[in-house]
């Protein structure tokens, strides 16, 4: 359309693309959908080949330690909660960037979510799934652990609604629920572009079943982007929620490094600083091998990268004021807690945990460093592994060496420990393959409607003299 | 019964292409002003403000996810007092049950309202979009599949009181509409 450009604020500064390169709407459609529709690369058959053999033996392990019992772990007393509720934690710390850039980062307008965000939630899921395993098996008797449900039974015992283990129970299993809510919702609309695409008999099947008949009519947008705009609206206090949640396990108690209130920001900032890590850590490799340039640009990365930056110096702060809270209180225990965490057997722990997601996010403040695909990658790498010794620290360190040197006891885990651990990555990664050979990975219906020419008014109107456009556009 | 009448009750409606979102939103407030009822547009991603050029009013689910949460809310409540005060009083660190205990009961009130609301908001938009409907008359239509890419249509459906046959064609037509064309029932 040979329209007169006339100037405008976009005209005069204009917004940089979220798609580059111009990109139409079926050009989106295929290269997404294109992923699950070609044959499948033979890196995916190899690296799915090895993600379930390492997901197998994880399960093997989970097995082992359900018919021998929790001795086949490391943990003892003092140190009754180790690699498992480290695990717990760092699992479902992980999930926390995905509800961030689903929920908040939408009721926040920020556009260039539409890229990450399929991806991102279904990592949520997959890391929730992963954190909900230890909770369960770590209660040693697995047949009792419907206990933790408030269902009557022939003992008439219920449980203690006032605990925040209780609660936390409740905090988890809502939020991988919401999370599979929120996750299908925004997937309907692309599994209609599946099932419209779908040559086969299978696919058209199952993606048409699953498509539930979308027509994409604008009677349906409006009840679905009300949907949409509530469940995004419940997920922001609930994904905050759920770690603060997590925290109150340890900050109700009275163990010296682990009664603080300071507790659920830390905690939540500590899971989004991870889990955007994460989301890094599985999108770069995918955006180079599926050629996602174009949908997924530097100047997602660059803001991913300043996210990090922002909540690894949150996580820096608390740390920092966790130190001088105990010199400050006063109080021998706390400040010992805090000695032996940095200079106690296990300093390499704090110490390593401390460099990986305070001092090395601080590379990101140089823009070419996060505009550099290694920095990026071993920026996110240092707070995949930072994340995990900051659980370790919290848990153990404060455990091992608690109010009475009497019941001191060093804390080692065992290969059941390290293969369940393991494990879980392969589960992780393993869906995740799954994930992205059977379901389209970028929400296309969102990345289409933040193009240029899906606003209704982009082209400068041409010469309205009816009197019905004037009204519209009143 | 006439043979004309009986033609019209298989028709489900017209159809017509629109080459671009601007052209689909000034169709639709053109289809608003004449009056039309039952029509829809469809389009690969929700178009801003579209609502405004149908003359679609808010969606309501937002009331129906507020009772949705409501109904969570009470029955955290129940769910937590009743076994705590009644069934199985359980005295944890020496603290009573009472009005002073209550935020320590806080989490899973907000926890179910959350719940409870996610599932009216799913449940409800999938209902009140008449899905899952997965045999529809628009998808006989071999072109309409190109909604889910990059096609932009409206439908006046034959139901509507204004429709007829042969007007809605040219009216569509007039208003810029490409391959127009008339849908049967598909039963």
């Amino acid at each position: 359309m040979a329209d007169t450009p006339v100037t405008t604020f976009e005209n005069r500064m204009p917004r940089r693309p979220l798609v580059l390169n111009n990109r139409s709407m079926a050009w989106i459609s295929e290269l997404i959908s294109g992923i699950c529709e070609n044959k499948a690369p033979r890196w995916w058959w190899v690296t799915i080949a090895i993600t379930a053999s390492i997901a197998g033996i994880g399960g093997s392990c989970i097995l082992y330690l359900l018919f021998t019992g929790v001795g086949v772990w490391g943990n003892n007393i003092p140190v009754a909660w180790a690699w498992d509720i480290t695990n717990f934690v760092f699992w479902i710390g992980i999930g926390h960037a995905g509800t961030l850039i689903s929920a908040i980062l939408f009721l926040t307008r920020q556009k260039w979510r539409t890229s990450i965000n399929r991806a991102a939630e279904a990592m949520t899921l997959f890391a929730v799934i992963c954190a909900g395993i230890f909770p369960a098996i770590h209660v040693g008797r697995i047949w009792m652990v419907w206990f933790l449900a408030p269902v009557p039974n022939p003992n008439w015992i219920w449980p203690n609604f006032r605990s925040p283990l209780l609660w936390d129970v409740f905090a988890v299993s809502t939020y991988f629920t919401v999370s599979v809510l929120f996750w299908f919702l925004g997937l309907v609309p692309d599994l209609g572009t599946m099932r419209d695409r779908a040559k086969g008999r299978i696919s058209r099947f199952v993606y048409g079943l699953l498509a539930l008949g979308w027509r994409g009519g604008n009677r349906q947008w409006n009840h679905y982007e009300m949907a949409y705009m509530v469940l995004a609206g419940l997920s922001t206090p609930l994904v905050l929620s759920v770690h603060s949640t997590v925290s109150f396990d340890f900050a109700t108690s009275i163990l010296p490094g682990w009664h603080t209130t300071i507790f659920p920001p830390y905690f939540v900032a500590g899971a989004i600083f991870g889990g955007f890590a994460m989301v890094l850590t599985l999108m770069l490799p995918a955006r180079e091998l599926f050629k996602l340039h174009d949908v997924f640009t530097w100047d997602h990365i660059d803001v991913m990268c300043k996210i990090l930056l922002l909540t690894g110096s949150i996580v820096g702060y608390a740390y920092s004021m966790e130190l001088f809270v105990a010199y400050y209180s006063g109080n021998a225990f706390e400040r010992f807690a805090f000695i032996n965490r940095y200079f106690g057997p296990y300093w390499w722990a704090s110490w390593t945990m401390f460099a990986c997601n305070v001092v090395m996010p601080q590379l990101m403040w140089v823009r070419a460093f996060r505009r550099n695909l290694v920095t990026v990658f071993f920026v996110s790498m240092c707070a995949n592994a930072g994340m995990w010794f900051e659980r370790f620290v919290i848990f153990v360190i404060s455990l091992h060496r608690d109010f009475l040197p009497s019941s001191w006891r060093m804390y080692y885990p065992t290969w059941v420990d390290v293969c369940t651990f393991v494990g879980t990555f392969g589960i992780f990664l393993t869906l995740f393959l799954l994930f992205i050979r059977f379901l389209p990975m970028v929400a296309m219906s969102e990345v289409k409607g933040v193009l240029p020419d899906a606003d209704p008014h982009f082209h400068p109107p041409v010469a309205h003299d009816d009197e019905t456009a004037k009204e519209a556009h009143a | 019964m006439s043979a004309a009448a009986a033609a019209k009750k298989n028709i489900f409606g017209v159809i017509a292409e629109f080459p671009n979102a601007r052209a689909l939103y000034e169709a639709a407030e053109r289809v608003r002003d004449k009056g039309f009822k039952f029509w829809d547009v469809h389009s690969p991603f929700p178009i801003h403000g579209m609502n405004k050029a149908m003359g679609l009013k808010k969606s309501p689910l937002g009331y129906i996810i507020f009772c949705g949460g409501l109904t969570g809310f009470l029955t955290a409540i129940a769910l937590e007092f009743i076994p705590s005060a009644y069934l199985y009083p359980l005295i944890v660190h020496g603290k009573p049950v009472n009005l002073f205990t209550v935020p320590a009961f806080f989490p899973i009130m907000f926890e179910l309202t959350v719940l409870i609301s996610a599932f009216t908001a799913f449940f409800g938009t999938f209902i009140m979009n008449r899905l899952p409907r997965l045999h529809h008359p628009l998808f006989d239509y071999d072109e309409f599949k190109r909604f889910s890419n990059d096609a932009f249509f409206l439908v006046i459906e034959s139901g509507d009181p204004n429709f007829s046959e042969i007007d809605t064609r040219d009216f569509l037509e007039g208003i810029g509409g490409n391959e127009v064309v008339l849908l049967y029932e598909n039963d």
